[in-house]
C-alpha cells in the first residue's frame, strides 16, 4: 500500500482530477444522504429503541450556585418502575473539552454552579417514571453568593466558582502586543475609541441531544449520541468510566443541528453510559428543550472596546482590542474563545500593529462555548461597526474604505496568521454591484437604509484540542469486486453535507456516481479518527484525507488497467464508471472490472488517506488560536427598514458574496450561506439568552429568562428576508479541489451590516446586539434630545491585565516568537499540553 | 421529551352529556378542545387536572349560522375554520384577522375559539416547565406565594393573551355559558377579570357553548397585533377596534379595545367616546389614540420592553383607525405582522 | 422479587386509525400523545419533536388531511382518523414530487425538521395546486428549520408544484 506524505500541490487554477472537466465537482447534485433525509429515515439518535431499554432523567440543580450538603435517593429508588439512581459519587472523576479546562463531573459531587447543573440521574422504566421520580430525591443545599456577569465576578473573588484559573473567578486573562500600538497611534491622523457590547445566543439546533447506550454481548460499551465530536466524547468517556479506549465505541448519529452546541463531551452522554454498563441494559436519555438550554455552550456574551487610529486615507495604523467575556459556569472551550475574541481581526484588513487584551470570567449560568463563528462573531461586530464610524468621519464610502485596506494574499499577518487567498475585494465589489450600493448608500428615503460589512473565518482550527502529532483526519477505502467503494471516517454529518464533501471527492477521483459509494462515518470503531464536525474543518481536512486515499487507490486501478489495455498508466482517465485511454476512448474497462485487475495484481483493494495541517508560524504562546490552512471570506450588504417612530426594524433583503475557493454541490453551499444568514439575522434581530436576576430580599435566583423555543426567538419563515448570494471561486491551493469553508463565515457580517443600516436609515447608532425596536427608539429619543444618537455600552470595567507577550510583526523583524517570553521551537513542547481551538 | 401526567379521560357525546360530566367536579376536570393552551400548561404540570372531557364529539358546538338578524358562532370552530371563510368579513375583519393570527398554521387547525376566549393568562414567571419553576420557588399564579413581576402584589398580574377575545368585545359580542343548572349569557366584555388567577367568570362547570353577535351592517373593524415574530408568538399588545359609520363617514358608534396589557382586554371607553359624532381624521384619531394609550400599563412580564409596548400602544391605535378611514395601511401592516392577512 | 407494572407503563388504551392508507390497531398508555404513539408504539421515528410543547412544529403530521402538531394530539381522540405521515408520502416506491425536489434543491439539510415541513407542504399543494410564494411562507410558518434559512425550502416546494402539474397535465 502506497504510504508517502501527502503535500497539497495543486495548482491553484487547475485542481481537476483527471485535467479534464470536473463531473461530480462543481456540479448541482443530489447530495448522498437527501434520500434518508425526505423520507423520515435518517435516524437520529432519539429515533434509536432497543429491546429492554430503560430512560434516564437528570435531576437538575434549582439553585445558580450552591453546595451540596447531602443527596438522599431512597425514596426514589423505592418508587415502582426504577431501576437505578446515580449521584455525583458514582461518576467523580473531572472532565471537560479542554485538557487545560478539566473542570466538570457528570453529576455535581459537592458543588452546582448554575440553575440547571445535573446533581442525580433516574433510570427507570418509562421516561414518564423517572421524571416522576425525580421529585423524591432529597438534596441538601447550603446556598452560596450567586455570581451573575463578568463585573461582578471582577468585583467578587469570594466565593470562587472554581478552584482553578487566574485568581478570584476569574477563568482566562490573556495579553499580546505585536508591534507598539501606542506609537501607531501617535502616527495616525485620527484615533477612534468605541465599547460595543455583544449579548449571548444558543445554537438551537431542533434535535434535542440525545443518546444512547448499550452494554455489547462482548461487555463492551457502545453508545449513539447526537454528538459533533465522537472522538472528543470517547476520550472522555473512556476517561470518567476508567475504561479502556478500546472497549468504547462512539458512533455519532446524525445530528438534528449542531451549530457547534453539540462539541462538547456531555454529562448525559457519560451518565447513560455508566448506567448502561450497570444495569446491563440499554438507556436513553433524550434532554428535553429547557435542558438543552442548560447544556448551552452558546455564544459568549462579550464587551468590548476598540481604539484604532487610521490615517486620512483610511489606512488603520494600529488597533488594540480589549474584550471582558462571560463564560458560564465551566470552562468549555473558553480558554480559546478567549483567544479567539482576539484572533482574527487582522485577517480581513491590513493592521500593521496589534495589541488585544481578553479576559473570560466565570458566572452561575450555563456555560459559554462555541457556536457558529466562535469567539470571532462579536469582535467581528465591533471592528465592522467601528470601521462604518471611521468611513463616516474620514468622508469616505465605507465600501471603498474596506477596499483600500483589504489585506493581501499569501500574507503573514502581524499576529502571525499565514492568509492564502484572499478575495475579499472581489467579494466587497460584487456585492456593491448587485445591491446597487451607490444609489442607495446614503440616498435612501428616512427611514430605510443600507449597510455594508466584511468578514473571514478559518477553514478549520490549525490545531487539535489536545496536542498530538497525529493526523487531523484519516480516511480509509474500500473498493469491491462489484465497483462499490466504501468511505470510513471519523467526520460527522450533522447536516452540513460532509458525507457528501467525502462521496464527491472520491467519486470524482475515481470517476464513479456518489451513488455507488456507501458511507460508514462518525463512528469511533468503524473509520479512522476525524476530529469532529468543528470550525469549518471537514471539508478541507477529512475531504483531503478522502482525496488522498481516492488517488492512491486510482492509482492502483491505473497500473492494472494500464497492463489490461497496453497503455501508459499517465494516459489513463478516469469517469462514467469506466477507466479509458485518454486517446482512444473506445478502449476502455468497466469500473467495477479495473477494481478486480487491481484486486487479482495486488491483493484487497484498500487504501487510506490523512491530513495534517501545515504548520503555523505563530510560535508565540496562544499562537495556537487562529491559525488555519485558509480563510473564507465574505461580503454583505443588507437593507433594513425603521419605523421612525417606534423604531420597528425589518430587514426586506440582503445581499452577500462569499470567497468559496471552489463550491464542491453549489446547492448544499448556497444552503451554508442562507443558513448563516439566517441564523446571523436572529442575533442581529432577536436572538437573546438572557438571565433574570430575582429580588435579593426574596429568592435572588439567577435563572435563564426563557429557556423555550417560543420565547427564544428563532426567525420563522415569515422572518426570513431575500437574500441573493455569490460565490467567489478562485480555487485555494490548500483546499481539496480548491474548496474553503462556508458553514460559519457568512454569519459575521449579517449583524454588523444591521448595525451599519440602521444608522444609514434613521441615524442612530445601535452599539450592541440584539438590535430590537427598543433600543432604537431609545436612540432615536437621544437624536431628538440632541445628545449623541447611540443605544450601547459605555463603560470598560477596570481588569488588572498581565503584561501582554510582546511579539514584533513579521515586518519589524519579528520570527514568531515573544520577545519577553521563553523562546520556543518551531512546534510546541507535547509535555506542555496547550490550547487549542474550535 | 416532555410528558403528560396521567388523567382519566372522558368524551361526552352530547352538552347534556358533557355538562353532567363537570357537574360537582370543580376545576379538577377541564373541558379539552384544541388543547394547544391546556395540553402544554399539563406537560409543565401548572394545571394538573384529574379528568380531561373532550369536546370534540359534541357536535353542536361546531356549528355557525350567519344571519341578517345576527350571528351564532359554536365555540368548537377552530380558528383556521374562521380565518379562511370569507363570510367572515366586512363587519367581522377582525374577528377574521385576529384568528388568523393567531399562533401558526398548525395550531390554528386545532386550536378552537372557546380555548382562546378562555386561554389561561400568560407570564414569564408563569409559562415555564415545573424544575424552572421550582428555581424560583413557584410564583402567586401557580404553588407559590409571591408574584415575581410585581413582588408587592397581591394580585396576580400575568397577562390576557388571546387574540380573539379584544376582535369580539370590540364587535360586541356575548358569549353563552351552559351548565347543569342552566344556561345563561354574559357580554364577552364582562366576561373577564383584572386578576391573572381569576381571570374568567367561566365557573368551573360550565362549557363557552357559543359566542353571539348582533348585526353589524354598516360596521367596519380590524385587529392589529404586536409581537416579535411573524409567527408562533402570543400578542404583547394587541388593538382591536371597530366602528360604524354614516353614509357621510361620521362615527355613529365605535368600540376600541386594547389586548395583551393588562389581565383581561382593556374596552378603551374614552377613546371610543371621543370619536362619535366625528369623522376620522387625523385630530379625532390622535386624540383617540392618546386616550387609548392612557389605559395600557404593560408590566414586564411578555416579551419586549414594557414603556415600549405602552408607547406602541398609541401608534397601532392610530394604524386600527387609519385603516377604518380606509387609507391603505398595508405597509405598516405587511411591516408589523409579515402576514398576509385577510382583508375586508 | 417480581418488579410491579407501573400504571404509566400499562397500555391500556386502545385505537385503530388509518396510517399512511392502511388500517392499524395500537394499544398504548393512556396518557401519550400522538407523537409518542407513532415513534414508541407504532415505530415511525420519521415524524420528530424539538419541544413537545407546540413551539417548534417538528412534529406535524396530517390528520383528516390537515396539518396538526402530533405532540399537542391525545392518542385516545385519534380512533378511526386518518393520519399521513412522512412514511406515507412516497407512492409505490418512488418519491413523492416534493421529496424529489427537497433532496435535489438543498431544501434538507439536517432533516430533523424536514418530514414536517413535506407533510406540511403536502397539505398545501393538495389545496393550493398554484400557491403563491406568499402562500408557501404562510404555510409553512408553524414549523421552525434552524438549518436552512427557509429559501430553498420555498424553491423546492415551488418545483415540486410544476413537476405535480406536469404529472397530472400527462395522466389527463
Amino acid at each position: 500500500m502506497p504510504n508517502q506524505k501527502y503535500t497539497p500541490d495543486r495548482p491553484a487554477k487547475d485542481s481537476q482530477a483527471n485535467g479534464e472537466e470536473l463531473r461530480v465537482i462543481g456540479v448541482p447534485r443530489r447530495r448522498v444522504d437527501a434520500r434518508a433525509k425526505v423520507t423520515g429515515q435518517t435516524r437520529f439518535a432519539d429515533d434509536i429503541f432497543l429491546p429492554r431499554m430503560a430512560h434516564c432523567k437528570l435531576l437538575r440543580s434549582p439553585h445558580p450556585h450552591a453546595r451540596i450538603r447531602s443527596i438522599d435517593a431512597s425514596r426514589a429508588l423505592a418508587h415502582p418502575g426504577v431501576y437505578l439512581v446515580l449521584t455525583g459519587k458514582d461518576l467523580p472523576i473531572e472532565y471537560g473539552i479542554l485538557p487545560v479546562s478539566q473542570d466538570e463531573q457528570a453529576l455535581c459531587v459537592d458543588h452546582v454552579r448554575h440553575v440547571g447543573d445535573p446533581v442525580a440521574a433516574v433510570i427507570a422504566r418509562e421516561e414518564l417514571t423517572a421524571f416522576e421520580a425525580l421529585d423524591l430525591i432529597d438534596v441538601d443545599y447550603e446556598i452560596l453568593t450567586t455570581i451573575s456577569d463578568p463585573e461582578e465576578a471582577l468585583a467578587t473573588p469570594e466565593p470562587r466558582i472554581h478552584d482553578y484559573g487566574e485568581e478570584g473567578n476569574i477563568h482566562k486573562r490573556v495579553a499580546l502586543e505585536f508591534g507598539d500600538v501606542e506609537k501607531s497611534f501617535a502616527e495616525a491622523d485620527e484615533i477612534f475609541e468605541d465599547i460595543f457590547f455583544y449579548q449571548g445566543s444558543t445554537h438551537l439546533p431542533i434535535e434535542q441531544h440525545a443518546a444512547v447506550a448499550t452494554k455489547d454481548p462482548d461487555g463492551k460499551l457502545t453508545i449513539w449520541s447526537s454528538t459533533q465530536t465522537p472522538h472528543y466524547l470517547h476520550r472522555a468517556l473512556a476517561k470518567v468510566l476508567n475504561m479502556p479506549p478500546a472497549h468504547i465505541r462512539v458512533s455519532a448519529t446524525p445530528n438534528g443541528g449542531g451549530f457547534g452546541g453539540k462539541s462538547d463531551p456531555f454529562n448525559h452522554e457519560i451518565v447513560v453510559a455508566k448506567a448502561a454498563l450497570l444495569l446491563d441494559r440499554p438507556v436513553k436519555i433524550c434532554l428535553t428543550r429547557e435542558e438543552v438550554f442548560y447544556c448551552h455552550r452558546g455564544r459568549h456574551p462579550v464587551l468590548m472596546k476598540f481604539k484604532t487610529g487610521v490615517k486620512k486615507d483610511g489606512s488603520i495604523t494600529g488597533m488594540h482590542l480589549q474584550t471582558l467575556i462571560d463564560g458560564g459556569g465551566y470552562g468549555s472551550y473558553g480558554v480559546a474563545s478567549t483567544f479567539y475574541t482576539g484572533a482574527l481581526q487582522t485577517t480581513t484588513y491590513h493592521i500593521p500593529r496589534y495589541r488585544f487584551a481578553g479576559c473570560r470570567t466565570f458566572t452561575n449560568k450555563p456555560p459559554c462555548g462555541p457556536k457558529r463563528g466562535h469567539g470571532t462573531v462579536q469582535p467581528r461586530f465591533g471592528q465592522e461597526v467601528q470601521l462604518d464610524k471611521i468611513a463616516e468621519k474620514l468622508k469616505l464610502d465605507p465600501a471603498e474604505l474596506r477596499l483600500r485596506i483589504v489585506e493581501a494574499p499569501n500574507t503573514v499577518t502581524a499576529n502571525y496568521l499565514r492568509l492564502s487567498t484572499v478575495n475579499l475585494s472581489e467579494c466587497i465589489r460584487r456585492v456593491v454591484k448587485i445591491s446597487d450600493w451607490k444609489e442607495k448608500f446614503r440616498k435612501l428615503p428616512e427611514g430605510r437604509g443600507v449597510g455594508i460589512a466584511c468578514s473571514a473565518y478559518l477553514t478549520g482550527a490549525g490545531l487539535a484540542i489536545y496536542w498530538n502529532k497525529m493526523p487531523h483526519s484519516g480516511v480509509q477505502l474500500k473498493l469491491d469486486r462489484g465497483g462499490g467503494v466504501a468511505i470510513f471516517c471519523g467526520a460527522t454529518e450533522i447536516g452540513q453535507g460532509s458525507d457528501d464533501v467525502l462521496a464527491s471527492i472520491v467519486a470524482e477521483v475515481l470517476g464513479i456516481d456518489t451513488f455507488d459509494i456507501r458511507l460508514f462515518t462518525g463512528d469511533t470503531d468503524l473509520g479512522p479518527v476525524d476530529l469532529g464536525s468543528y470550525s469549518s474543518r471537514v471539508t478541507i481536512m477529512a475531504g483531503s484525507a478522502a482525496l488522498q486515499a481516492a488517488e492512491r487507490a486510482r492509482e492502483l486501478l491505473a497500473e492494472a488497467v494500464a497492463i489490461r489495455l497496453e497503455v501508459p498508466k499517465e494516459q489513463l482517465r478516469f469517469a462514467d464508471k469506466h477507466v479509458f485511454d485518454s486517446v482512444v476512448p473506445e478502449r476502455r474497462v468497466p469500473f467495477h472490472e479495473a477494481v478486480c485487475l487491481a484486486e487479482a495484481r495486488f491483493g484487497t483493494i484498500g487504501t487510506v488517506g490523512s491530513y495534517t495541517p501545515p504548520k503555523s508560524p505563530a510560535l508565540y504562546k496562544g499562537g495556537g488560536v487562529g491559525p488555519s490552512p485558509t480563510y473564507s471570506y465574505t461580503a454583505a450588504v443588507v437593507e433594513v427598514a425603521v419605523n421612525p417612530v417606534t423604531g420597528w426594524i425589518t430587514v426586506p433583503k440582503i445581499w452577500i458574496a462569499h470567497d468559496i475557493g471552489r463550491a464542491l454541490n453549489p446547492p448544499l453551499v448556497r444552503g451554508q450561506v442562507e443558513g448563516s444568514v439566517y441564523m446571523g439575522l436572529g442575533e442581529a434581530l432577536m436572538e437573546e439568552q438572557e438571565f433574570r436576576r430575582l429580588p435579593k430580599k426574596l429568592s435572588h435566583a439567577l435563572v435563564h429568562k426563557f429557556p423555550s423555543m417560543l420565547e427564544y426567538k428563532s426567525p420563522t419563515s415569515l422572518d426570513m428576508p431575500e437574500v441573493v448570494t455569490e460565490l467567489v471561486e478562485e480555487p485555494d491551493p490548500r483546499g481539496p479541489f480548491g474548496a474553503k469553508e462556508v458553514g460559519q463565515g457568512p454569519l459575521l457580517p449579517i449583524m454588523p451590516a444591521v448595525a451599519n443600516a440602521v444608522y444609514d436609515a434613521v441615524g442612530v447608532r445601535i452599539d450592541e446586539v440584539p438590535i430590537t425596536p427598543e433600543k432604537i427608539m431609545k436612540a432615536l429619543a437621544e437624536k431628538r434630545a440632541g445628545r449623541d444618537p447611540r443605544c450601547g455600552p459605555s463603560h470598560f470595567p477596570h481588569v488588572d491585565w498581565p503584561e501582554a507577550l510582546r511579539v514584533p510583526p513579521p515586518w519589524e523583524g519579528g520570527d514568531g516568537n515573544a520577545v519577553n517570553d521563553v523562546p520556543r521551537p518551531s512546534k510546541p513542547r507535547p509535555e506542555k499540553e496547550k490550547v487549542l481551538s474550535s | 421529551m416532555m410528558r403528560l401526567p396521567l388523567f382519566e379521560f372522558r368524551s361526552p357525546r352530547t352538552l347534556e352529556e358533557a355538562v353532567r360530566i363537570l357537574d360537582g367536579q370543580g376545576p379538577s376536570t377541564m373541558p379539552l378542545a384544541g388543547g394547544t393552551d391546556l395540553l402544554p400548561n399539563m406537560k409543565r404540570r401548572q394545571q394538573v387536572p384529574r379528568t380531561l372531557m373532550s369536546l370534540r364529539h359534541v357536535e353542536s358546538l361546531r356549528h355557525v349560522q350567519l344571519s341578517d338578524s345576527g350571528s351564532r358562532l359554536g365555540a368548537c370552530l377552530t380558528l383556521t375554520d374562521i380565518a379562511e371563510d370569507p363570510r367572515f368579513r366586512n363587519g367581522m375583519t377582525a374577528l377574521a384577522q385576529a384568528s388568523a393570527l393567531v399562533a401558526t398554521p398548525h395550531i390554528r387547525n386545532m386550536a378552537t375559539l372557546g380555548g382562546n376566549l378562555c386561554l389561561d393568562t400568560r407570564c414569564n414567571y408563569y409559562d415555564q416547565n415545573y424544575e424552572w419553576r421550582k428555581a424560583i420557588n413557584f410564583c402567586l399564579k401557580k404553588d407559590g406565594n409571591t408574584c415575581w413581576v410585581a413582588t408587592g402584589s397581591s394580585k396576580c398580574v400575568a397577562v390576557s393573551s388571546t387574540d380573539t377575545a379584544p376582535a369580539l368585545i370590540a364587535l360586541g359580542a356575548r358569549v353563552r355559558l351552559f351548565s347543569r343548572s342552566g344556561e345563561r349569557e354574559v357580554a364577552l366584555a364582562d366576561l373577564y377579570n383584572n386578576d391573572g388567577i381569576n381571570y374568567i367568570k367561566r365557573r368551573p362547570d360550565e362549557i363557552l357553548a357559543e359566542v353571539l353577535l348582533d348585526p353589524l351592517h354598516g360596521w367596519k373593524s380590524t385587529y392589529w397585533k404586536l409581537r416579535r415574530r411573524g409567527s408562533f408568538d402570543f400578542p404583547v399588545l394587541s388593538v382591536a377596534a371597530a366602528a360604524r359609520f354614516s353614509t357621510q363617514g361620521v362615527v355613529e358608534d365605535a368600540r376600541i379595545v386594547v389586548g395583551s396589557a393588562a389581565s383581561r382586554p382593556l374596552v378603551a371607553g374614552e377613546a371610543s367616546k371621543s370619536l362619535l359624532g366625528r369623522s376620522l381624521n387625523p385630530e379625532s384619531i390622535a386624540e383617540a389614540a392618546a386616550l387609548a394609550a392612557r389605559i395600557a400599563k404593560p408590566l414586564d412580564n411578555t416579551d419586549f420592553d414594557m414603556t415600549w409596548r405602552k408607547r406602541v400602544t398609541a401608534e397601532f391605535v392610530t394604524y386600527a383607525l387609519r385603516e377604518l378611514r380606509g387609507n391603505d395601511m398595508h405597509v405598516e401592516r405587511e411591516s408589523v405582522t409579515r402576514h398576509p392577512l385577510p382583508q375586508s | 422479587m417480581l418488579i410491579t407494572l407501573p400504571a404509566e407503563s400499562q397500555k391500556s388504551a386502545h385505537i385503530r386509525i388509518a396510517l399512511n392508507g392502511e388500517h392499524v390497531d395500537v394499544s398504548f398508555a393512556p396518557y401519550k400523545t400522538l407523537l409518542e404513539i407513532l415513534r414508541e408504539d407504532l415505530s415511525h421515528t420519521g415524524t420528530k419533536h424539538g419541544c413537545e410543547l407546540g413551539e417548534c412544529g417538528a412534529c406535524a403530521v396530517l390528520l383528516e388531511g390537515k396539518p396538526v402538531l402530533s405532540c399537542l394530539v391525545l392518542g385516545v381522540e385519534c380512533d378511526s382518523r386518518n393520519i399521513l405521515t412522512v412514511e406515507g408520502l412516497g407512492l409505490e416506491g418512488h418519491l413523492h414530487p416534493l421529496q424529489d425536489a427537497f433532496a435535489d434543491l438543498g431544501a434538507a439539510q439536517c432533516g430533523y425538521c424536514t418530514p414536517a415541513i413535506l407533510v406540511t407542504a403536502k397539505s398545501l399543494l393538495d389545496e393550493h395546486p398554484q400557491a403563491t410564494r406568499d402562500q408557501i411562507r404562510a404555510a409553512l410558518s408553524g414549523v421552525l428549520c434552524r438549518c436552512t434559512g427557509y429559501l430553498q425550502i420555498f424553491e423546492a416546494v415551488e418545483a415540486a408544484m410544476v413537476k405535480i402539474a406536469e404529472q397530472n397535465a400527462a395522466a389527463k
